[in-house]
């Protein structure tokens, strides 16, 4: 008996196992690197050991002494040689701008034509910003194996001179902006998700058999075509010279000066993600509207309950968990969502997802990236918490 | 059952060897290039007759520029994309991070009158690790079915919307347009990256786009602005010269470029570090480099040769005969008021220029 329950439950593990190594070679494994770099940023460290072993004890006042300027100099003149100096460049480059050509021309210059004398007349010669403290201390602080700045930077902070938490000055604050809209327009998707996706679901729950097949398969079919061909159909039909203002132009209800702008803005990313993400809601909210006996309604008007008050407090509650389980589904869904906003969301309608795609794509600062993630993750992490309070997880059902 | 199952494995196995032999097989070289009208150019000046004259096969595939990618492959030592078509601020970055192979000029062949390439090449004006590429330009373009009356014919004109009321397009980038925003806002050309040098002058080139802001229509792809401008969506906007001469000739498009003002950047060709294909891919580069090369890209589409040794190779358009010479970026009569952008300001200043103008965007 006990063996053969052991042999049952090493096959269940077994059954199990392509699974979990799929996961976590997929899911686990890139989540906890990109969680790793926002905090850890080895390669100036690893690149400039003397450097920086240099400057540990330098006051960050006045400008490094002799000594410093010959270490500095020369590692960089031999990073450069082994092509390893760019990236380096390139990171402390994020701490001021400039910083780039700043180091690779001084190692580019001093490599044909080595100092015989003085470093740093030699440095400062090459260019002048070696004659900045604030160069100095843009690569002091790189240097910091263990960071925080993607984070501050994620929160639109800095570090002062000192090293204390300074706000960004104000043309550089802009993710605190995007998080706080992103919220706005999840909330804003959600809530419109809930009020159309309701109707639709009870029509679906209580409709007779055949025309419930007929609702359901319209609510399927824009599920299973694309993304991208639902995005764009969408461009079709709002924009400027589109069907909808053709037609309100043509029936008269506007003038042609007057079409309206409901695409490349905040208007356009919400229709758009609206639609996408609406049988998110509708199929939680059937599965459970589904398992609610008609007859308890029935009960509630033959006990002299108006329509409103038994839906209120029969239907209602009953159908609470389909509501939870659509709204959180459809908020963390809108939160990270990226193609639709990037495609009809303009200047306004554009989330957080747009900078991070920045970071990894263009500007390659996969630190700031992964930071900005983590910090998504952990407010839909937070949101799931207080939610699963309030409603229970076990009462939730997600379809 | 078993012999099944066995064979299933064999099966497998053979199939695995397959995919495996093509894939390590030496003579399948992979050029990225940019997609649409332009990666066909590609293909038809550079890519066939390369085919047809070593027999290697060279797949295209496209991409949307960025270093991501090139990174992740080298950083894994995975390399499966040999040459890539680049901007050169992309480039020179690449370079300098130690991605990609350097191209020497000792290597490309001489002009036809014999000049070698290292005088042939404008000075600066690639990065040391790209070959061949092109000159192109970013310019504005109006649909003339949309100024009955006077046309638009300054780069002022674009941010006047007093004079030409009506949306603009404009792509989503600082790159260019704080330019545009400082020359039409009276800078002259020397001076205007010594402007974006100080604070003010960034402040001046975003009051500048403040004043058209509401009224700007955002494009991505080279391929929506003559979209854009056929579909009457806006009146004017920035464009590739490229993509709005093919709209013109191609498809008849009544659109108009304003060579005023026009601010021309350069890309080139790399080869990422680490191809198992790096022979093949330098018989590649050395092959397009030439000045024949190089010029025939102008038979299919209007961007102007990298070798000053080219520009006179220029000729025709291969599917409609007409002259090509006044299409180019680089003809004289075009080039009363152009801006060469800075890779190297840009390089230096793009991180912070992008988040200023993604927080220029958002307010």
């Amino acid at each position: 008996m006990a063996s053969s329950l052991t042999n049952r439950r090493l096959r269940a593990a077994l059954l199990a196992a392509p699974l979990f190594v799929f996961v976590s070679v997929t899911f686990i494994a890139p989540l906890a690197t990109m969680m790793l770099r926002s905090v850890y940023e080895p390669v100036v460290a690893e690149s400039l050991p003397e450097t920086l072993a240099a400057l540990a004890d330098w006051d960050g006042r006045e400008l490094p002494n002799e000594a410093t300027f010959r270490v500095a100099g020369m590692e960089f003149i031999a990073l450069n040689e082994r092509r390893a100096l760019g990236s380096v460049a390139t990171r402390v480059n994020r701490l001021e701008s400039g910083m780039r050509s700043t180091m690779l021309g001084v190692a580019r210059e001093l490599a044909n034509d080595p100092p015989a004398g003085a470093w740093r007349e030699a440095m400062i010669a090459a260019d002048e910003d070696w004659a900045e403290v604030s160069s100095w201390l843009a690569v002091r602080r790189a240097g910091e194996r263990i960071t925080p700045r993607h984070y501050l930077n994620a929160l639109d902070l800095d570090r002062g001179a000192a090293g204390e938490i300074v706000a960004q000055p104000e043309d550089r604050r802009i993710y605190v902006t995007l998080l706080l809209r992103t919220f706005a327009i999840s909330a804003a998707i959600t809530g419109i998700c809930l009020l159309l996706a309701y109707p639709v679901a009870w029509l679906l729950a209580h409709a007779r058999p055949s025309r419930a097949g007929l609702l359901l398969l319209l609510v399927l079919v824009p599920f299973w075509t694309s993304l991208l061909v639902r995005t764009t159909s969408w461009i079709v039909l709002l924009q400027n010279q589109g069907v909808i203002n053709d037609l309100l132009v043509v029936l008269g209800i506007l003038a042609d000066e007057q079409r309206l702008s409901l695409i490349y803005n905040m208007t356009g990313t919400i229709i758009a993600m609206v639609h996408v993400l609406l049988p998110f809601m509708i199929l939680p909210l059937y599965s459970v509207m589904r398992t609610i006996p008609p007859r308890h309604m029935q009960a509630a008007a033959s006990l002299g309950g108006s329509f409103w008050q038994s839906f209120r407090r029969v239907y209602w509650p009953q159908s609470l968990p389909g509501v939870a389980a659509g709204s959180l589904l459809v908020f963390i869904m809108s939160i990270g969502f990226y193609i639709t906003p990037a495609l009809v969301g303009g200047r306004t309608g554009q989330l957080i997802s747009s900078m991070i795609a920045y970071h990894m794509e263009q500007s390659l600062n996969w630190g700031l990236a992964a930071a900005l993630g983590a910090i998504l993750l952990l407010l839909v992490v937070l949101l799931y918490l207080i939610y699963s309070r309030l409603v229970g997880v076990d009462r939730m059902s997600l379809s | 059952m078993r012999i099944e199952g066995y064979s299933k494995a064999r099966v497998l196995l053979m199939l695995l060897f397959a995919i495996f032999s093509t894939a390590a097989g030496a003579q399948t070289l992979t050029l990225v290039s940019w997609g649409g009208s332009y990666a066909r150019s590609v293909e038809r000046a550079w890519v066939e007759p390369f085919m047809e004259e070593t027999g290697i096969t060279v797949r295209v595939e496209d991409y949307n520029g960025g270093l991501a990618q090139i990174r992740a492959q080298v950083e894994t030592g995975n390399v499966f994309w040999d040459v890539v078509d680049m901007s050169t601020p992309d480039a020179v970055r690449g370079c300098d991070e130690g991605m990609l192979e350097f191209i020497r000029l000792e290597d490309l062949p001489p002009a036809p009158d014999g000049t070698p390439a290292s005088e042939d090449f404008p000075p600066g004006s690639r990065s040391e690790c790209a070959g061949g590429g092109i000159v192109s330009s970013t310019i504005v373009a109006f649909n003339n079915e949309l100024f009955p009356g006077e046309k638009p014919s300054t780069l002022e004109d674009y941010f006047d919307l007093e004079k030409f009321p009506g949306r603009r397009g404009m792509r989503r980038v600082p790159v260019v347009n704080l330019e545009f925003a400082l020359m039409a806002d009276g800078v002259p050309l020397e001076r205007v990256y010594q402007t974006l040098d100080t604070d003010q002058g960034v402040a001046r080139a975003f009051a500048k786009l403040d004043t058209i802001k509401d009224q700007i229509v955002f494009w991505e792809a080279g391929a929506q602005p003559p979209q854009m401008l056929a579909d009457q969506e806006v009146v004017m906007t920035t464009a590739y010269n490229g993509r709005i001469f093919n709209a013109q000739i191609l498809e008849n498009q009544p659109f108009t470029i304003i060579w005023d003002g026009q601010v021309q950047e350069t890309s080139g060709l790399v080869i990422v570090l680490g191809t198992p294909r790096l022979e093949i891919a330098e018989q590649f580069l050395e092959f397009i480099s030439s000045s024949e090369s190089l010029a025939a890209i102008s038979k299919y589409i209007s961007y102007s040769p990298t070798r000053n040794s080219a520009n006179a190779l220029v000729s025709t358009h291969l599917d409609t005969g007409i002259e090509m010479a006044p299409h180019m970026p680089a003809a004289e009569q075009n080039m009363r008021r152009a801006l060469n952008s800075d890779w190297l300001w840009w390089a230096d200043n793009r991180d912070e220029m992008n988040e200023r103008f993604a927080v220029w965007l958002a307010r």
